[in-house]
């Protein structure tokens, strides 16, 4: 017998067989999920459900074959399923009116940079849309697969989780929809109604808990805070030479500020929690932070619409508690979301507050009389347009910036111009990303509603390629060396997207560029940034005119 | 190789095409459609490496071989395949199809014994060229796996310098801007 050793064991024709393709020989409907490491995220521990009174708490992992779900799993997804069809017109209409055009097929991140046929917008909506047609049309009834029906399986709900946590909820795919179907939305029916089985991702059920307990997504308690926001007061001293005052819980203030806890403790979003600070100081706005409401995020959105409202009443009751006028919101991303689409319906009105209206410029944020939240940005370039910012954007001048569109604050709320006009007063360097990546068409950072953990990394990655090839390019073709965002998760996600796909670029808050390039009152020769690196052309300045300079 | 180097020279175009299509055909049907399809490098980046990546790789096969260009080309790809839903072996595994390429697009000519020498030469360099895609993937794996690192030590950054600054030795704490950089600029070096 001829032994692997030996050439002739080889035979050409065998040699020749190899298969390079890898794909599955059934149809979508029948082709189980594969669980990829790198690609799921770790399921929502006991603990977390139970704190908030989640149902079939326990112990499983996705690889599992058995996730433990209750006996009736089917009749509680069906029931379910048939309340929210009844309760959110949106989600009847979503089920009903796709006619499978694909316009929105090649528009999701993760169906770019990542090629899974079931990650196309409208094939990921058909994993639920097909149970739906199963079992709430006569024609899925009778007509079966060949009307796209199909039965409930354990499969089924294996597929929902694994897909249903590989959207963002970002929504570039709606803005091409012909019948504007919000595919988010039906993301978010799907997540809720894996909740009803305790199907959730830690990564966002923690928060939730943490939230719901410590008023913060990170659980941080009151004296943690203070002792994070003390401890930036001293890197500003150290940075400018200003002692700015840490207003807490202060009743009676006019502002109550709300930025997303991520800007708390983490590079580089700490950066723009200082410049914060230092900007509220240097204008003397009579604003408070509150160690109850210290969130604007709301993980919410990503589990349930119960929970967005569980978490979005705190600020509200905490608004009413300190007897601010107004509410100013910080660089958050889903935040905005929340405020601008779900908050009146769930917690408003906010009738006890007033329309807010700049102390500085008396501006009136028409926009915000409802909701009675004005964005930062607002804030910012209403101060720039009459002039109260000193800014000398020449100390910027190393920086060659790009402007990433949030998901949530560009099309969850149409906030492009001011972002673009605070960043261009701060910034001789801006250059924009490619139409088709910026303001409604922008690209997913890849981590958001909840995915921006790092067990998911390859999907992130592949999440994040189209916005990685946009960053790219501007770099090559400007030398672009810094993203700006103005949302946490962003700031978080898109470093280590850039690290990947543009590397060189920086991912940075506008508040942090903002305060580099602010003259503020009473200010010592500024040689360090924010960061506490020197500023290119103003360390010279040091060694000329000493380290005392008054 | 300067007779069969000046007929692949003749058919770049059609070699490269039909390396591409195979390639492409690793990836669902729908996928390799819209891969195939889009020509917008943003609105369909990975068909827009794909393609420059492939012809850049033959391209540099025909003009000698420089392993540093080489390999900045097949990370053009390698990058973008090494975090989709490929085995190691499949993400590399277009380099092979090269040689499926050249052969076919040289049809007949393919069995012109004058060409064997040089088509035997090729067929290595090819496999160099798969060598070095390992390389690639593997830096690449190694890096994806470096983000999860350096995003947990982001995280706890400031809470770390927190505790140096406040301990009761502070003296004795890193020097913060060691702890910075351990933490935060941990940056890819030059490995592209």
């Amino acid at each position: 017998m001829v032994k692997p050793d030996e050439v002739a064991y080889y035979k050409k024709d065998d040699l020749l067989k190899v298969d390079y393709e890898s794909l599955p020989a059934t149809e979508w409907m029948d082709t189980p999920v594969d669980f990829r490491r790198g690609s799921y995220i770790y399921p929502g521990k006991p603990k977390n459900l139970k704190i908030l009174d989640l149902p079939n708490p326990r112990e499983w992992a996705l690889t599992d074959d058995d996730w433990k779900l209750q006996e009736n799993w089917k009749q509680i997804i069906l029931e379910g399923m048939a309340e929210r069809l009844k309760k959110y017109r949106s989600f009847k209409l979503f089920m009903d009116t796709c006619v499978r055009c694909g316009a929105c097929a090649d528009k999701c991140h993760f169906y770019i940079g990542g090629g899974d046929p079931k990650n196309m917008p409208v094939l990921r909506a058909e994993l639920l849309r097909s149970v739906y047609r199963k079992d709430f049309t006569t024609l899925g009834k009778v007509l079966g697969k060949l009307a796209g029906a199909r039965e409930l399986t354990i499969d089924v709900i294996k597929e929902w989780f694994y897909y249903f946590y590989q959207c963002t909820e970002c929504r570039r795919c709606s803005v091409f929809c012909p019948y504007g179907i919000d595919t988010a939305e039906i993301t978010m029916m799907g997540r809720e109604l894996l909740g009803l089985l305790g199907l959730y991702i830690n990564w966002s059920i923690e928060p939730v808990a943490n939230c719901y307990r410590f008023g913060n997504h990170l659980a941080i308690p009151p004296h943690g805070l203070v002792d994070t926001l003390e401890f930036m007061l001293e890197d500003i001293e150290e940075a400018t030479g200003i002692k700015a005052g840490l207003p807490l819980n202060k009743k009676g203030a006019e502002v109550l500020f709300i930025p997303p806890s991520g800007d708390y403790v983490a590079a580089p979003g700490i950066y723009t929690c200082m410049g914060y600070l230092l900007l509220f100081h240097d204008l003397g706005l009579d604003y408070t932070f509150s160690t109850y409401a210290s969130e604007g995020g709301n993980f919410g959105l990503f589990t349930s619409h119960e929970m967005i409202k569980r978490l979005n009443s705190k600020i509200y009751a905490e608004a009413k508690r300190l007897g601010v006028k107004w509410i100013l919101g910080g660089e958050c991303g889903h935040m905005w979301r929340v405020l601008h689409q779900y908050m009146d319906t769930v917690s408003g009105p906010a009738d006890f507050l007033e329309v807010p209206k700049s102390p500085f410029t008396g501006t009136v944020f028409e926009n915000a009389r409802s909701t009675k939240t004005v964005h930062i940005m607002e804030f910012f370039s209403d101060l720039i347009k009459h002039d109260k910012l000193n800014l000398d954007p020449s100390r910027n001048d190393h920086i060659r910036v790009t402007f990433h569109d949030s998901c949530n604050p560009a099309r969850g709320m149409g906030i492009f111009e001011e972002p673009r006009y605070v960043l261009k007063s701060v910034c001789n360097n801006f250059f924009e990303m490619p139409l088709n990546t910026i303001r409604e068409q922008t690209f997913c950072c890849g981590g958001g509603a909840g995915l921006g953990t790092d067990e998911n990394m390859e999907m992130r990655l592949r999440g994040g390629l189209p916005r990685g090839a946009a960053v790219k390019y501007v770099q090559e073709k400007h030398g672009v060396n810094q993203l700006a965002a103005m949302c946490a998760i962003d700031r978080a996600t898109l470093t280590t997207v850039c690290d990947y796909w543009a590397p060189g670029v920086q991912a940075t808050g506008i508040t942090e560029l903002v305060a580099n390039a602010m003259i503020f009152k009473g200010e010592n020769k500024r040689t360090v940034n924010l960061r506490l690196e020197p500023v290119p052309g103003m360390e010279g300045d040091e060694k000329e005119g000493g380290a005392d300079d008054e | 190789m300067t007779k069969l180097r000046s007929i692949l020279g003749e058919k770049k175009e059609a070699i490269v095409k039909r390396w591409l299509e195979d390639t492409t055909a690793s990836y669902a049907p729908e996928t390799r459609a819209f891969l195939n399809r889009g020509k917008d490098r943003f609105a369909n980046p990975v068909g827009h490496a794909l393609r420059v990546g492939t012809q850049a790789v033959f391209e540099n096969l025909l003009e000698g071989m420089e392993p540093d260009r080489i390999c900045s080309h097949l990370d053009d790809i390698i990058r973008i395949r090494a975090i989709q839903d490929f085995s190691p072996s499949q993400a590399v595994s277009f380099v092979f199809l090269l040689k499926k390429a050249v052969r076919a697009e040289l049809g007949k000519e393919a069995e012109d014994p004058r060409l064997l020498v040089e088509l035997t030469e090729l067929d290595a360099d090819v496999d160099r060229i798969a060598l070095l895609a390992f390389d690639v993937y593997t830096r690449c794996r190694e890096q994806v796996c470096e983000l999860r690192v350096s995003e947990v030590k982001r995280s706890v950054a400031a809470i770390m310098e927190r505790f140096n600054r406040s301990g009761p030795d502070s003296a004795s704490a890193p020097d913060r801007s060691e702890t910075k950089s351990k933490c935060t600029n941990e940056k890819r070096g030059g490995d592209r």
